[in-house]
């Protein structure tokens, strides 16, 4: 058993040699196939950390008219807070909002001197109110419409944002749905053109494998240098796809950092290299061993 | 040892390879079967070595019954059988001593047995110095020959001849002739398809004829008459 199986093994690395050219084709193919893999899997990573970045930045804000006193505003909060749908409620006081303005425009020195010439406050007072999804902003919107809360409320900016919020909301969905569906029929794509690479590559031996037959090599002997060949072609795929990909990670990582904030693509590689080198090997010799599984089998037949 | 009981083989309505053929034939005979293209030598061979299945009848090989060989059990039939072909089919990337090694490597021979095996056998095939040539290399008959030696290196019972020297000399045509006469007298059954009359005529042993799918005459020391 030990003398068919080392036969079997070095039969394998010898055809992978001989047929250089078809087994360089094979592992090629199956690189890109891989690559097309892993760039979608960081593509999705992207997409998760830019949507909770953006869910991140979505809020509205009520406005409160000027003559609204503080303690009607923190029982708003309180009932705002009671909400299912509320995560979180920041109160601006005029002061605070003036505070903030003033640092945000202290570079601006025609605003900063025109805000210190006023006698009075002419900010308003504000809750900021984050919800748990960014589809319950509308139900939040609706809350502060009724008109016991309207009648202190100057202004929601939900009503002014409402368009961008809703198209940033369909935004991260669809890019969440269509990432799956490329990332299922790429995956299919990259299958078929390996597994009609890796037939040709035993159409090419039909004739040894024939010769196999006459002189009575067991059916094992016959279909196990291919299977060898298919997890040479798997690995090979999975080691120089990983040799690709490190060094792009390596470079792309901090661009890709401005324009998504908090998206470091380095670390996410670097935290995954196993898991990923695990996928890239199972779907590489998967697909390597299948195709020649059945590629041979219709030279077995007599 | 062989039997055939009655075997057709009917490729459709138009074309019957095999007629209700039925022979025997006994260990260490030399039986050689003749008749025209298409009168179904091969397809008796193809039956034989199980590469094909009759529409009707039993064939016997020792404790095989051929005809019921599922794909799993027949590499094990097959190396009771040395097969050699008009075309020789030798592996074109491997040189003399490798093509008939690999007869053995496949029926898992420890590579000790190989290395002492293959000289020898090589040596009694007449190709003692050239071992190391890939068949390009080697001529008609000599390409014959380590087919020959490929068929008989594990010890078959039966040696199986299709058309052996349809490509060949008459000179080189006789050598392998006189080489398959060789490994009958040394105890080894030879079954041999062949068209050639000075082939058969040379032989005086068993002739089996046919025409049409049909057994025509059995000889036991034949000549190639067809009418």
């Amino acid at each position: 058993m030990f003398t068919v199986v080392s036969r079997v093994v070095h039969y394998g690395f010898k055809n992978f040699w001989r047929n250089g050219w078809l087994s360089t084709a094979t592992v090629a193919i199956m690189v890109l196939a891989l690559l097309m893999f892993v760039g979608l899997l960081m593509f999705g990573h992207a997409a998760d950390v830019a949507a909770t970045s953006i869910q991140d930045k979505i809020d509205i804000s009520a406005y409160f008219n000027t003559n609204t006193s503080e303690d009607q505003i923190l029982s708003i909060k309180q009932a705002l807070e009671s909400l299912s749908e509320v995560k979180q409620v920041e109160y601006i006081s005029r002061d605070k909002a003036l505070e903030i303005f003033k640092e945000a425009h202290k570079e601006d020195s025609v605003i900063s001197q025109g805000i210190n010439e006023l006698d009075t406050n002419p900010l308003e007072a504000s809750l900021n109110i984050k919800a748990r999804e960014p589809d319950q902003y509308a139900s939040i919107a609706q809350f502060l419409d009724t008109p016991n809360l309207s009648q202190y409320i100057d202004s929601v900016s939900y009503f002014e944002n409402q368009v961008v919020i809703d198209r940033l909301t369909a935004i991260v969905k669809s890019v969440e749905r269509g990432g799956l569906a490329l990332t299922v029929f790429l995956a299919l794509i990259a299958g078929l053109v390996v597994f009609n690479t890796i037939r040709i590559a035993i159409y090419s031996n039909r004739e040894e494998i024939g010769i196999m037959r006459a002189v009575g090599a067991s059916n094992f002997l016959v279909r196990g240098p291919s299977l060898v060949e298919g997890v040479m072609s798997g690995v090979l795929a999975a080691v120089i796809s990983l040799i690709i990909v490190a060094p792009m990670v390596y470079v792309v990582s901090p661009r890709l950092k401005v324009f998504i904030p908090g998206l470091d693509m380095l670390g996410y590689f670097y935290a995954n290299i196993f898991a990923l080198f695990m996928y890239q090997l199972l779907f590489g010799v998967g697909i390597g061993v299948f195709s020649s599984f059945v590629a041979v089998r219709r030279y077995l037949k007599n | 040892m062989i039997t055939f009981q009655s075997v057709s083989k009917i490729y459709n309505s138009h074309s019957v390879a095999l007629d209700d053929v039925t022979f025997e034939i006994t260990p260490g005979e030399f039986v050689s079967f003749t008749g025209r293209s298409g009168a179904g030598k091969s397809t008796i061979i193809k039956l034989l070595i199980g590469e094909d299945k009759p529409t009707k009848g039993r064939i016997f090989f020792s404790q095989y019954e051929v005809n019921k060989l599922s794909d799993n059990e027949l590499p094990a039939f097959r190396r009771h059988i040395g097969v050699i072909f008009q075309d020789f089919r030798l592996l074109p990337t491997k040189n003399a001593y490798e093509n008939v090694a690999f007869a053995l490597e496949v029926s898992g021979r420890p590579q000790k047995e190989i290395q002492e095996l293959v000289p020898q056998v090589l040596d009694m095939v007449g190709l003692g110095d050239k071992f190391k040539n890939l068949p390009h290399e080697l001529s008609g008959g000599e390409k014959q020959r380590v087919a020959i030696a490929r068929a008989m290196i594990h010890r078959p019972e039966v040696i199986i001849a299709d058309e052996p020297t349809g490509n060949l000399d008459p000179l080189n045509t006789y050598e392998i002739i006189s080489l398959l006469e060789k490994i009958n007298q040394l105890g080894t059954t030879v079954i041999l398809a062949s068209h050639e009359k000075e082939v058969i005529n040379a032989l005086e042993k068993r002739v089996i004829t046919l025409d049409r799918g049909k057994i025509i005459r059995d000889d036991k020391i034949g000549k190639y008459i067809l009418v």
